[in-house]
C-alpha cells in the first residue's frame, strides 16, 4: 500500500499549509462563522416597520376606520401625519417614508351615497420589490376594509374571496429560503479558495516541480491535493449546517444521508474546478482571482437570491453546468420540502459528471502545464 | 518630498503589473462586463408569466369569468388540471409555483352571501416569489372584482377603489435598482479587493522591502499605488455607467459630474480599505480572506444592494452604518432613479468623506511606521 502511504503523506503536507500559522487557522472557522450569522439575519426580503405616511384629507367615520387598519397591520411601522399636499414630495425623496396613503376629501361622502371612493397610494418605486410587496400589503388591506363596508351596508359582501396558503413555509420567511442557500455559498467560498491556492502556491514557490519528480503519480497527487479540501468543505458545511439547524431553527424535514450525499458531490465537483483553475494558475494571486472569477458568476446563477425561472432562456442553459444551481436544489429540498432521495437524482448525477470531468482535466493540466 | 521622476517610476511598474497579470485585468474589465450583463439581462426578481395551475371543478360561467381575469394579465401563464391531486404532484415537481382551486359551488356561492371562496395555494419554499405571487393574486381579483361590479351593477359597487402612483421607477424594473447598485460592488472589488491582494504581494515576495531600500519615500509608494488603481477604479466606473445608461436603458435622472464626483470620494474610501488590509495581512491567503469579507460580501449584502436596510434586524442595521458601500448605493439609488436630491445628496457624501479621510489617514499613519 505504498500509495496510500504517500497520499496520506501529502495530506500532511497539505493540512500543514493550510493550518501552520494563526492567521490561516482562524480565515478557516471565523469569517464563515460571522457571514452565516451577519448574512442569515440581514438577507431576507420579507418587510417589516414599513415607515409610511398618511394624508387624510377626509376625516369622516369611513376614513377613520380605514387608516385605522392601517395602523392594525404588521407589516407597517407608526405613520407619520402628513397635513398637507407638498410634504408629500420630501417625505418620499428623503426615504423617510416608502408609501403615502392619500385620502381624498370625497372619500367619506363617496361611500355614504354608495358610490366607488378613490384611495391613492404613492410608492417609492427606487426599490421595485420592495415596492411591489407594499403593493400587495395595501391592497388587501384596503379588500378587507371593502368587505367589511359592504357586510356593514347589508349587501352580500365580496362575491369571491382569495384565501392564501403557502405550502412548506407557511409564514412565508424569507429566511427560510436564504439560509440554507447561505450555507452552501460559504461551503463554497471555503473549499474553493482552500483548493484555488493549493496548487498555485507550490508553483509560485518553485515546489510543484519537485512534487512531479518524486515517486507520486498525478492521481496520487490529485487524490492528496483534492481530500483535504474535501475534508475542510465537509467540516465547514457541516458546521453551517448546525447553526442553520440550532441557531436559525430553519426546519431540517428530510434525511441526512439525502443532504450529505448532495454535499459529497457537489464538494466533488467544487474541487474538480478548483483544482483546474489551481493548475491553470501560475501565482497565489491569479488562483485567488481565477477562483473568484468563477464564484461570483456561479453564486448569481445559482438562485440563491434571484428565481432562475426569472432568467432568459439562454442563460438557463449556462446555470446547467453552475453546480451550486444544483446544491441550492437540494439544501432547499431537504431543509424545506423533505424532499426524497430518489426525487433528488436529478441533481445527483449532473453534479458527479461535473466533478468527473474537472478532475480529470486538473489531472492532465498537472502533467501538460509546465513552466 | 514628492518626485515626478520617481512618481512616474513607480506608476509605470504598477501598469506594467497590472497589464501582464492576466488575472488583474479579468477582475478590473470582465469580471464588471460579466457582472453587468447577468444583472441588466439575467437576474431578476421580478416574476412575469408564473406558471400556476387552475383546479375548476365545476366550468360554468362565472368560474370562466374569473378564471379569465388570470388569463388576461401577463402575470400567470395558467396551466388547466383536472384535479387536486395532479396539480399538487406538478407543483411537487416544481411545474407550477401555486395553484388556484376553485371548488365546485363556486358558481352557486358566488352570489349568496359571503360569496365564494378560491383557493390559492402558494410554494412557499422562496417566500419573496409566493409573497409577490399572491400580491399578483390579489391584484387580478381587484380588478375584476371592478369589471364584475361594472357589468352586476343591480348587486354591489366596489366601495373603495385603489390608484396606486409608484415613484422614480413606474414600470417596477429591478433591473433599475440593481444596475446602479452594482457599480458599487464593482468598485470595490477594483479598489479594495485587487489592491488587497497586489499590495499584499509585495509584502509576501519581499519587494516591498526592496522598495523601502530605494531612495523613494514612503508617501511615494502609496501614492505610486492609490493613482494607478484609482485611475483603473474610474475606468470601471465610467465603463459600468455607460453600460447601464445605454446598453440597459437605466435613466440617469441626477447629475453625470455628481455621480462622478461621490464616485471617485468612494474609490478613494475601498483603496484605503485595500491598502489597509493588504498593510495588517502581508499575506495574499490571508488578505484575500479579509478583503472578501470585509469588502466584498458587505457591499454585496448589507448594501442595500438587494435586500432592503430597512428590514434587517436593529444590530444589523447598526453595522451597515459602518459599511461604505451603503452610502454609496443610496446616492446610485438616488442619482440614478430619483435626481438631484440634496437631502440624500449631502449626508452620504459627508459620511463618505469622513470613511475616505479616516482610512487614507490611518494607511498613512501605519505604512510610516513600518520605516522605521
Amino acid at each position: 500500500m505504498g500509495s496510500l502511504r504517500r497520499i496520506l503523506a501529502l495530506m500532511g503536507k497539505e493540512f500543514l499549509a493550510l493550518l501552520k500559522d494563526n492567521k490561516g487557522r482562524f480565515v478557516l472557522i471565523g469569517p464563515p462563522i460571522i457571514q452565516l450569522m451577519v448574512f442569515g439575519y440581514a438577507a431576507s426580503f420579507d418587510l417589516n416597520h414599513v415607515p409610511y405616511a398618511i394624508y387624510n384629507e377626509d376625516g369622516g367615520a369611513a376614513s377613520r376606520a380605514l387608516v385605522a387598519r392601517f395602523e392594525g397591520a404588521p407589516a407597517f411601522d407608526v405613520a407619520t401625519i402628513l397635513h398637507h399636499d407638498s410634504e408629500i414630495k420630501s417625505l418620499i425623496d428623503d426615504k423617510q417614508v416608502l408609501l403615502v396613503v392619500h385620502i381624498g376629501q370625497q372619500f367619506s361622502r363617496d361611500l355614504a351615497l354608495g358610490q366607488s371612493a378613490q384611495l391613492q397610494l404613492i410608492v417609492d418605486g427606487r426599490n421595485s420589490n420592495t415596492a411591489l410587496i407594499i403593493l400587495g400589503y395595501a391592497r388587501s388591506i384596503v379588500l378587507g376594509f371593502n368587505e367589511s363596508q359592504l357586510l356593514a351596508a347589508g349587501a352580500t359582501g365580496l362575491p369571491v374571496h382569495i384565501q392564501t396558503r403557502a405550502w412548506f413555509n407557511p409564514n412565508l420567511q424569507s429566511r427560510w429560503f436564504l439560509i440554507p442557500g447561505i450555507a452552501g455559498l460559504i461551503t463554497l467560498v471555503v473549499t474553493m479558495m482552500v483548493i484555488s491556492l493549493s496548487v498555485a502556491r507550490e508553483r509560485e514557490q518553485g515546489t510543484f516541480d519537485q512534487l512531479m519528480v518524486t515517486p507520486l503519480r498525478p492521481f496520487e497527487i490529485l487524490l492528496g491535493k483534492a481530500l483535504p479540501g474535501f475534508i475542510i468543505g465537509g467540516l465547514e458545511g457541516t458546521l453551517v449546517i448546525l447553526v442553520a439547524v440550532f441557531w436559525f431553527e430553519i426546519p431540517l424535514l428530510g434525511s441526512l444521508v439525502t443532504l450529505y450525499t448532495g454535499l459529497a458531490l457537489f464538494l466533488l465537483s467544487a474541487i474538480g474546478i478548483g483544482l483546474m483553475i489551481s493548475s491553470m494558475a501560475v501565482t497565489q494571486q491569479q488562483g485567488f482571482l481565477g477562483a473568484f472569477l468563477f464564484i461570483v458568476p456561479a453564486i448569481l446563477l445559482s438562485g440563491f437570491a434571484t428565481p432562475i425561472e426569472n432568467m432568459p432562456e439562454v442563460l438557463q442553459y449556462i446555470t446547467l453546468v453552475d453546480p451550486m444551481r444544483y446544491l441550492m436544489v437540494i439544501l432547499r429540498g431537504v431543509f424545506l420540502e423533505g424532499t426524497s432521495f430518489t426525487m433528488l437524482i436529478p441533481q445527483f448525477w449532473p453534479l458527479a459528471i461535473i466533478g468527473v470531468v474537472t478532475l480529470s482535466f486538473a489531472a492532465w493540466l498537472f502533467r501538460h502545464r509546465m513552466y | 518630498m514628492i518626485s515626478g521622476m520617481r512618481m512616474r517610476g513607480l506608476m509605470r511598474k504598477e501598469f506594467l503589473q497590472i497589464w501582464r497579470d492576466p488575472s488583474s485585468i479579468a477582475i478590473a474589465f470582465v469580471l464588471p462586463v460579466l457582472l453587468l450583463f447577468i444583472f441588466g439581462y439575467g437576474v431578476s426578481l421580478d416574476a412575469k408569466h408564473v406558471p400556476i395551475a387552475l383546479v375548476v371543478e365545476q366550468q360554468d360561467a362565472a368560474t370562466a369569468s374569473f378564471t379569465g381575469a388570470f388569463r388576461k394579465l401577463d402575470y400567470f401563464a395558467p396551466l388547466p388540471f383536472a384535479n387536486m391531486r395532479d396539480a399538487e404532484e406538478a407543483m411537487r415537481e416544481g411545474e407550477v409555483e401555486a395553484i388556484l382551486h376553485l371548488k365546485s359551488d363556486f358558481g352557486r356561492t358566488i352570489f349568496q352571501p359571503g360569496g365564494a371562496p378560491a383557493q390559492l395555494i402558494v410554494n412557499g419554499v422562496n417566500a419573496n416569489t409566493a409573497r409577490l405571487i399572491s400580491g399578483y393574486a390579489t391584484g387580478v381579483w381587484a380588478t375584476w372584482l371592478q369589471q364584475y361590479a361594472a357589468l352586476n351593477a343591480r348587486s354591489f359597487n366596489v366601495p373603495v377603489m385603489v390608484q396606486s402612483r409608484v415613484w422614480f421607477n413606474s414600470e417596477l424594473k429591478s433591473r433599475n435598482y440593481l444596475v446602479p447598485g452594482l457599480i458599487a460592488v464593482i468598485m470595490t472589488l477594483i479598489g479594495a479587493l485587487l489592491t488587497a491582494l497586489v499590495v499584499s504581494r509585495e509584502w509576501e515576495r519581499g519587494t516591498m522591502e526592496s522598495l523601502m531600500a530605494t531612495p523613494v519615500s514612503m508617501s511615494e509608494i502609496l501614492l505610486g499605488k492609490i493613482i494607478p488603481y484609482f485611475l483603473l477604479g474610474t475606468g470601471g466606473m465610467l465603463l459600468s455607467v455607460a453600460m447601464a445608461v445605454w446598453l440597459f436603458g437605466v435613466p440617469l435622472h441626477g447629475s453625470f459630474f455628481l455621480l462622478f464626483g461621490v464616485a471617485s470620494l468612494f474609490l478613494l474610501v475601498a483603496l484605503g480599505m485595500g491598502l489597509l488590509i493588504s498593510t495588517v495581512a502581508k499575506n495574499q491567503f490571508v488578505a484575500s480572506q479579509i478583503a472578501l469579507v470585509v469588502t466584498f460580501l458587505p457591499a454585496f449584502l448589507l448594501s442595500g444592494f438587494i435586500f432592503e436596510i430597512a428590514s434587517m434586524p436593529q444590530v444589523v442595521q447598526f453595522i451597515t452604518h459602518i459599511i461604505p458601500a451603503r452610502y454609496f448605493v443610496a446616492l446610485l439609488h438616488t442619482l440614478f432613479m430619483a435626481g438631484n436630491i440634496w437631502s440624500v445628496i449631502v449626508p452620504n457624501t459627508l459620511a463618505l468623506a469622513i470613511m475616505a479621510l479616516f482610512f487614507m489617514g490611518l494607511v498613512w499613519r501605519i505604512s510610516r511606521k513600518r520605516l522605521d
